[in-house]
This record gives C-alpha cells, sequence and structure tokens, in this order.
C-alpha cells in the first residue's frame, strides 16, 4: 500500500514541542514504575538474604549500609513515593475527577512537591524509629 | 451485527480477547492496597538499615510486620509485573522477543513472590 503524504503528529518528545508537564510525568511514572520493578527484585534478595541471616546478611547489609547503598535506597524510595502519589491522580482520572487542563497542572505540581516531602518524612520516621539515624 | 462485520474478519476471530477488564481492575485494586502498604514499607526498611541479622529477623518476626511484609510482597509483584507487561506490549514489536520478554517477567516476579514468601515465613518461624 503506497504510504500517502500527509501531515504526522510529532513525537511528544523531541524539537517538536516544549516539555510540558503533563507528558513529562506520564513519562516519569512509567520510568518510575519500572525502577520500581527492578527495586521488588531487590527486595525479594534482602528478605532471602535476612531470611538466610548470619555472615550471608552481614554481607549483604554492609553494601546496603554503605553510601552508595543507602543512596540507591533513598533513590527506591523516592520513585516509589512519586509513583505512589502520580498513581493517586491517575486513580482520580479513572473516577472521572480532575480533567480540567487547569486541575492536571495543578495535581502535577502537588505530586512533584508532594514527592519530595513525603520521601523525606517517610526517610525520617524511619531513621527515628530505626537504630541507624 | 454480524452483518457489520466483514467475512474475512470473522473468519480470522480476531478482534478483543475480552479478558483485558479484569488486568485492568488487578492493576487498580493492587495499587490501593500498595497506597498504604508503600509508606509502612519505606519506614520499616529504612529502620531496618543498620539494624544486625537478629534484631532485623526478629522487628520482621512480629505478627504485625510478618502480615505487612507478606501483603505488601504479594500486591508489589502482581502489581510489578501487570505494569512491566503493559510497558512490554507497548514498546516491543519483535514478536519472538515481546514473547521471550512476557514469560522472562511472569517467571520473575513469580520467583521473586515465592523467595520473598518462603524467606518471611523462615523469619516469621524461626526468628
Amino acid at each position: 500500500m503506497a504510504t500517502p503524504k500527509r501531515p504526522l503528529s510529532p513525537f511528544m518528545i523531541g524539537p517538536y514541542y516544549r516539555p510540558q508537564i503533563t507528558s513529562m510525568l506520564s513519562i516519569a511514572h512509567r520510568a518510575t514504575g519500572v525502577v520500581n520493578a527492578l527495586g521488588v527484585l531487590a527486595m525479594a534478595w534482602w528478605l532471602v538474604a535476612l531470611a538466610a541471616g548470619g555472615d550471608t546478611y552481614a554481607r549483604f547489609a554492609a553494601v546496603a549500609d554503605s553510601l552508595p547503598g543507602r543512596v540507591a535506597l533513598f533513590g527506591f524510595a523516592a520513585t516509589l513515593v512519586y509513583h505512589l502519589l502520580n498513581g493517586m491522580r491517575h486513580l482520580f482520572w479513572d473516577a472521572g475527577l480532575g480533567f480540567e487542563i487547569p486541575q492536571v497542572y495543578r495535581s502535577g505540581y502537588a505530586v512533584i512537591a508532594l514527592a519530595a516531602v513525603l520521601t523525606a518524612a517517610l526517610w525520617y520516621v524511619g531513621a527515628r524509629i530505626g537504630g541507624a539515624a | 451485527m454480524s452483518r457489520l462485520r466483514h467475512p474475512w474478519a470473522v473468519a480470522r476471530g480476531l478482534g478483543s480477547a475480552k479478558e483485558g477488564v479484569a488486568h485492568w481492575w488487578a492493576q487498580r485494586v493492587s495499587a490501593g492496597a500498595l497506597l498504604f502498604l508503600v509508606p509502612w514499607f519505606v519506614v520499616t526498611v529504612v529502620g531496618l538499615l543498620g539494624v544486625d541479622a537478629e534484631n532485623a529477623r526478629a522487628t520482621l518476626a512480629s505478627p504485625l510486620n510478618a502480615t505487612l511484609m507478606l501483603a505488601f510482597v504479594l500486591a508489589v509483584t502482581w502489581h510489578a509485573r501487570l505494569g512491566l507487561q503493559v510497558v512490554i506490549e507497548d514498546y516491543i514489536h519483535t514478536p519472538w522477543l515481546e514473547v521471550a520478554l512476557q514469560l522472562a517477567v511472569k517467571f520473575a516476579y513469580a520467583l521473586a513472590a515465592i523467595a520473598s514468601v518462603l524467606a518471611i515465613g523462615r523469619i516469621a518461624f524461626t526468628a
């Protein structure tokens, strides 16, 4: 079949559109979802190491409690929290709420701000109740 | 009604697989559970940083923590597997590669769930 010459809608990423919070947060939802899915495999590794206990867990804990380990865990916490908050946005949309463009922008900025606040708050509470500060 | 479909389309029998709604709902129901379980999980894991194996096991072995960790593991492996399935469907269009990746994801998250459940059981019953 011959391809007719007709105007095509350009892809949302690239030189054609300015970055928009709508598309950027949507991509971030997917990206954080994939990162979280990889983090889930790390979680399984952690639980298996903890069940083994002893030296096995000591070796795992040494990596997890190192600076790179903590940075990775903080990043995982941040992607979990972002995906959770933006997921709530999606659940409201599923219910037919918040579709007006000003509402979409407001909820988008709210998700970014709340993700930063909630990640920091959860980390703070965890560090307070835990042995490590 | 069938008059509106081309006989070829009827013969091929393709069209809706009629099971997308179950996937869609499972994704949302697991999301609802994770709204509560994720904050608990983050606080608990951060709290266990720098804690030795014996004390970490004792913490997770408490009935409440063991129950919530099991719930988190089951909800999050299910949610992750459903989500990755959609990502692969959207971006991978090479048939053999798509099937291989879909199977790999199913197996990987089934194994992760089984290993995690067994680990939580060992911790809960022996700590």
